[in-house]
């Protein structure tokens, strides 16, 4: 296989990370909007804690993503 | 090629500026840089000028955003972490203020670039190493011995949470660059298929142009969404990672 076609294989290969990212974050938001629901008055005070868990996930994705866009302009 | 949705983060030198061997050229990114900093600063002095006790549409916005920040840094860090928050301030109204200069046409994008984001990264991180080590010397390091971890196990845990320290820069830094740099790429793909259906001529590359403008549109609100959001990340995070220099071993 020419190396060419393979940094494309490898690019597509690592935004897969992205959609597991995808799904935590959509895990972390899910969970929280049901929290928010059943006790409203507690949901404030766990914004801060929603955001690191949701940046820390996303962190994830964000890896894979500069894996292919490496493959694709850097490498 | 004028289609070249990476062509926006191109650095281009205005000013020519070789300081012996080093290129010091004052660039578009660093116009840009210069005018967030001008405007932040035109903005803060201009609306606490008048100080008035009840405050008007512009200083309400100064003190929103002046409490917005406390209220972060002492939920996150504790009021000794307030001796911080010239910083973390200082760190979030530049970058709320790039992103959204950035989100105007023609515009340059200045936390678009990886060197900008991770030398933010890389300060927070070292202020975080040089003051946990200065105001707990070397006890600091029991950041990274979580308690009742079982022994056996310990050794294992610990190398994690070195791992994780190291990994911080990195993604603090990754994160905001990758995400403006992905939105704003992903802008341009969406408006570029707009000229090239009106461009293919066929009689139905009009009306089924309006497609793509009106998810243009809708991802121009989310980039707005993502640039708020990324500096509050950014901000909160700086609060955590301090946070765990004020208070080691907690």
């Amino acid at each position: 296989m020419e190396v060419e076609a393979a940094k494309m294989i490898g690019a597509g290969l690592a935004c897969v990370a992205m959609g597991g990212a995808g799904i935590g974050v959509g895990i972390i938001f899910g969970n929280y909007l049901q929290g928010a629901m059943r006790n409203p008055t507690a949901a404030q005070g766990q914004f801060g804690n929603l955001i690191f868990g949701f940046a820390v996930t996303e962190a994830l994705g964000i890896f894979g993503l500069l894996i292919a866009l490496l493959l694709l302009f850097v490498l | 090629m004028a289609n070249d949705p990476i062509h926006q983060f191109n650095l281009e030198r205005v000013v020519e500026l070789p300081l012996g061997g080093i290129d010091a050229s004052l660039t578009n990114s660093g116009i840009f840089m210069i005018a967030a900093v001008a405007l932040v600063t035109f903005f803060m002095l201009a609306g606490t000028r008048t100080r008035a006790l009840v405050p008007g549409r512009w200083q309400s916005m100064v003190e929103i955003s002046y409490e917005f920040v406390a209220d972060m840094v002492k939920s996150s860090s504790g009021t000794e972490g307030m001796r911080f928050f010239p910083l973390v301030f200082s760190l979030f109204m530049f970058i709320l203020f790039s992103n959204m200069m950035g989100m105007f046409p023609y515009f340059y994008t200045v936390t678009s670039q990886l060197v900008v984001t991770f030398a933010m990264a890389m300060l927070v991180i070292t202020l975080v190493i040089v003051y946990g080590v200065m105001k707990h010397g070397i006890k600091w390091l029991k950041l990274f011995i979580l308690p009742g971890v079982p022994i056996a196990l310990l050794p294992l845990v610990t190398v994690i949470e070195i791992f994780s320290f190291i990994t911080r820069p990195v993604s603090l830094g990754v994160r905001l660059f990758a995400n403006m740099l992905a939105g704003h790429i992903a802008l341009k793909v969406f408006a570029g298929f707009i000229v090239l259906l009106i461009g293919t001529g066929a009689w139905w590359g009009y009306p089924l142009s309006i497609l793509p403008l009106l998810l243009t549109i809708a991802l121009t609100a989310l980039e707005f969404l993502v640039a708020f959001l990324q500096a509050y990340v950014f901000a909160i995070l700086t609060c955590i990672y301090l946070n765990d220099a004020i208070h080691a071993g907690h």
